[in-house]
């Protein structure tokens, strides 16, 4: 019977006639679990590097690839190779963070590519086409308007799944099929190419020797970050995510937090959009964003955010995201071709869930 | 009156059935016994065991235990799917079928009828239909299940559970969601699969419905089988006072629990009254009030539209009728945080579900409905909220290594404490507190029960509800008994009418009735 219990332990199977199992005197220890109960999960790691792997795994797993590649990749602490692997990764950090955002509420959003394809499509049609004939303002509005739109429409699933109840995956499927579409239909299909100094700049641009799109993505992390550990709002989003129906009792504006956390990965959507066809100096509505959403999940998923919400971390997030870039760049630097590295890649993401895995039970 | 042994051999004989959950021993040698031919009614309180013991019959979950024996042979079902094939089918109280396919696929899910590898339609219609007119009932197999009402559905999932030829058919509480005529419908149907000598389970709350339909009942409590009963022998307040444990008449204890013995509180002002709440099969008509400094208790057996009051009140469901009156002031609460401005707390009976956050801190749960005075420009007053937090972990006594501990390493009584402290930092005016001391050890249990009566003390309306009658008939200074959703009698210690048999009586019968209890005393 006792081994019954201990292999029980991790499934705790709810007595359908409500006996609350938290009543049981087993339970009733008020600090951690019995550790004489956890180690009876099969494992080949020795225990403290089991918790050291769960904890800090993600960061240890970045330091060894950043160890390697500085010992045997050939020119890597250089200027160029750090601003060549943050550009590349920046657009799905920034789209990962409002990711990160809607998977704390238990959500997800399927469709931050197409999104980011809409704010691309819309940013040339204004500055090309600038209101009173005034560039300045067509410039200025082209940042603001499409980073909007891409918000609103953000808002479109989260009003979705608030209020028509549907599931995030189907309600955020809808844009993203149709997102795409729209982009398409506002652009008649064509490619469009431009010549704009000044809107370049959120892709090109340099501050102090640091791509402006670099700076962008620090400053994103570092906001977001810094308000789900401060705000009341960061504090409903885990609420809402850990137990929605408690949290609604307790007060939780349930509703509004989901309407933010789609309107907010909507807006990230839309400002990576424009980073992306600054660095092309050209939209198409069929390219910007495309595969962007699974990107930013994984992204999400190797930084240690569980899917199933109620725990989050952006910096996780982040860290993440580096991962899967600087696993790319060096296979690339070794010769290794774009095939294999998306097997290794996949490999990976199946590693770092899996590490992470206890600390969702 | 001895358990009426049969002079056959049952269909069904489940013996010594034990079946623990990890830290939990759910039934403890528990027996059932039902005849050929029999409609058997099953009742308890919730916690009893009666959905375990089921679970454990059709193999959805496997025995530590104990023997079954069903038509003369031994047997241990793997699935519900090989329950089944044996002859024993099960219809939930949800019906599980498929919508949006017709009565009669539904009828004949895996294992339809074919002809040349192709559905054989005209036969699986026909089928159908010959199954349900068995029950007198006429209607369009062809259509999809969803175009009939809930009643039709389970008609449907009774023709299937037939059509297996079982000799048992286990209803799980079939007539919750059903309303009156559609009751009878039913009725008829299982007094139509007994005359054809079916057996049926019968699990319900309403215990008048037993006595319309059923031969025999067994009351389970406890993880422990009481007795089983031939229903003509047994009154409904014999029925309740097995389930509760209570004997009829019996001279109680005085102090059972920790609520003070003074209960001095003199109710003052009214604040809370509510009008003939309404809202489907489950509230048909409730008044209570609470006044301050008060502690009413709600009394009633599960599925007497207890939670579904305070949910009402709190906002949580919105209301079909019915007024709610606050201080004097009619209100309509849009959402539960319409309801906490208005200074109302809700603690809800199940913790894990509607209670706690599992993942975040004492801290954070402890605040959760009082972030919106701790937030300044959209930032938690991080001092004042640990400030409050401390006070808090040392005037309950919350056992935590600290305010970041993740409230799901707590026991029981300590999360129960975080969530009454959640409400308390609030300042309320009325606490609604749904089974409050279920599921907690004893210890925390007393302390729970003083500090309600401490916060009624210091001038707060309680609204208790409670399935233990120590602690209605000790802690409440009123007790307003719930019957079928409505309320059926209001006792006080006032009008020294409030004690164990009086509560017992009303839930039984209704609040006409009460002298029943003094007329029958002792259960033979």
């Amino acid at each position: 019977m006792a081994k019954n219990i201990s292999q029980n332990q991790v499934a705790d199977p709810q007595p359908s006639d409500g006996i609350t199992v938290a009543a049981s005197p087993t339970n009733l220890s008020p600090t951690t679990p019995d550790p004489k109960l956890l180690s009876v999960r099969r494992t080949w790691l020795p225990p403290w590097v089991r918790s050291l792997g769960q904890t800090y795994g993600a960061a240890i797993a970045l330091l060894l690839i950043l160890l390697y590649n500085v010992f045997f990749t050939p020119y890597f602490v250089t200027m160029q190779t750090f601003n060549i692997n943050l550009t590349q990764v920046s657009t799905i950090v920034i789209v990962a963070t409002g990711m990160t955002l809607v998977i704390a509420t238990g959500g997800i959003d399927l469709s931050v590519g197409a999104l980011m394809a809409l704010g691309g499509a819309a940013a040339p049609i204004i500055f090309l086409n600038p209101p009173f004939g005034n560039q300045t303002f067509g410039n200025v509005l082209a940042f603001i308007v499409p980073v909007l739109i891409a918000g609103a429409f953000g808002l479109f699933n989260g009003g979705l799944i608030t209020y028509f109840k549907i599931q995030p995956f189907i309600a955020t499927l809808i844009l993203f099929i149709a997102g795409r579409g729209i982009a398409q239909v506002v652009t008649n299909g064509k490619l469009q190419t431009f010549n704009n100094d000044t809107f370049e700049f959120i892709g090109l641009g340099q501050l102090f020797g640091v791509r402006f799109q670099i700076i962008l993505m620090v400053v994103i992390v570092l906001v977001a970050a810094w308000i789900m550990r401060v705000s009341t709002f960061g504090r409903y989003v885990l609420a809402v995510g850990g137990n929605e129906s408690a949290a609604r009792l307790a007060g939780v504006p349930v509703s509004r937090v989901k309407l933010i956390v789609y309107a907010v990965s909507g807006l990230l959507s839309g400002i990576a959009g424009l980073i992306v066809i600054a660095i092309n100096t050209s939209s198409d509505a069929n390219q910007v964003g495309l595969g962007m959403e699974l990107d930013a999940i994984a992204a999400v998923a190797v930084g240690g955010t569980p899917l199933t919400g109620g725990r989050a971390t952006i910096i996780g997030t982040l860290i993440g995201a580096l991962i899967m870039q600087l696993i790319r760049f060096t296979l690339l630097a070794h010769g290794v071709p774009d095939s294999i590295a998306l097997v290794i890649k996949a490999a990976i993401i199946l590693i770092a869930v899996y590490v992470q895995r206890s600390r969702r039970s | 009156m001895e358990q009426s042994e049969p002079l056959l051999t049952p269909l069904l004989t489940m013996e010594g059935i034990t079946k623990t959950f990890p830290g939990v021993l759910a039934l403890q040698e528990a027996w059932l016994k039902v005849n050929y031919g029999e409609v058997h009614a099953l009742i308890g309180q919730n916690g009893a065991g009666k959905s375990t013991l089921i679970k454990l019959l059709t193999g959805a979950y496997r025995r530590d235990k104990g023997t079954v024996l069903f038509d003369g042979k031994n047997i241990d079902f793997h699935s519900p799917q090989q329950a089944q094939a044996g002859g024993v089918s099960t219809i939930y109280q949800e019906v599980n079928l498929v919508p949006l396919r017709s009565v009669s696929e539904n009828i004949f899910m895996g294992r339809e009828p074919r002809r040349f590898g192709l559905l054989n339609w005209k036969l699986m219609n026909g089928q159908a239909a010959a199954l349900l007119a068995r029950f007198g009932i006429r209607l369009d197999v062809t259509q999809p299940l969803h175009t009939f009402n809930v009643a039709t559905q389970q008609m449907v999932a009774i023709a299937r559970a037939v059509s297996f030829q079982s000799k048992l058919v286990i209803m799980d509480e079939p007539t919750s969601s059903l309303d009156e005529r559609e009751v009878e419908t039913l009725f008829e149907v299982i007094r139509q699969l007994k005359s054809e000598g079916v057996s049926v389970i019968f699990v319900s709350h309403r215990l008048d419905e037993l006595y319309s339909v059923c031969d025999r009942v067994t009351v389970m409590r406890d993880g422990q089988t009481v007795a089983t009963r031939t229903i003509t022998d047994v009154s409904k307040l014999e029925l309740i006072a097995l389930m509760l444990g209570k004997e009829l008449g019996e001279v109680r204890k005085q102090g059972v629990t920790a609520f003070g013995k003074e209960n001095a509180h003199h109710a003052e002002q009214l604040l809370l009254e509510t009008h003939q709440l309404r809202r489907g099969q489950k509230l048909r008509g409730v008044d209570v009030s609470v006044r301050t400094g008060e502690i009413v208790g709600l009394a009633g057996l599960l599925g007497a539209g207890r939670t579904e009051t305070a949910r009402a009140i709190f906002g949580a469901d919105t209301l079909e009728s019915g007024q709610i009156e606050i201080a004097g002031r009619t209100v309509r609460f849009k959402s539960p945080k319409d309801a906490i401005r208005a200074g109302i707390g809700l603690c809800s009976e199940d913790r894990k579900i509607e209670g706690i956050i599992p993942y975040m801190s004492v801290r954070e749960n402890l605040t959760l409905a009082l972030l919106p005075q701790l937030t300044r420009y959209g930032i938690v007053q991080r001092k004042k909220q640990q400030t409050i937090v401390e006070s808090f972990i040392k005037r309950l006594g919350i056992k935590t290594s600290g305010p970041d501990q993740k409230i799901r390493e707590l026991s029981g009584g300590n999360q129960q404490k975080v969530l009454l402290a959640r409400w308390m930092c609030l300042n309320p005016r009325l606490l609604l507190l749904d089974e409050p001391t279920r599921g907690i050890d004893v210890g925390a249990k007393g302390e729970i029960q003083s500090l309600i009566a401490e916060l009624a003390g210091a001038g707060l309306g309680v609204l208790m509800i409670s399935s233990e009658l120590e602690e209605l008939t000790e802690g409440c200074d009123r007790v307003v008994v719930l019957r079928d959703g409505q309320s059926v009698a209001e006792l006080s210690k006032q009008s020294e009418n409030l004690n164990q048999d009086t509560i017992m009586a009303a839930m039984a019968q209704g609040g006409d009735e009460i002298t029943v209890a003094k007329e029958k005393d002792g259960d033979g």
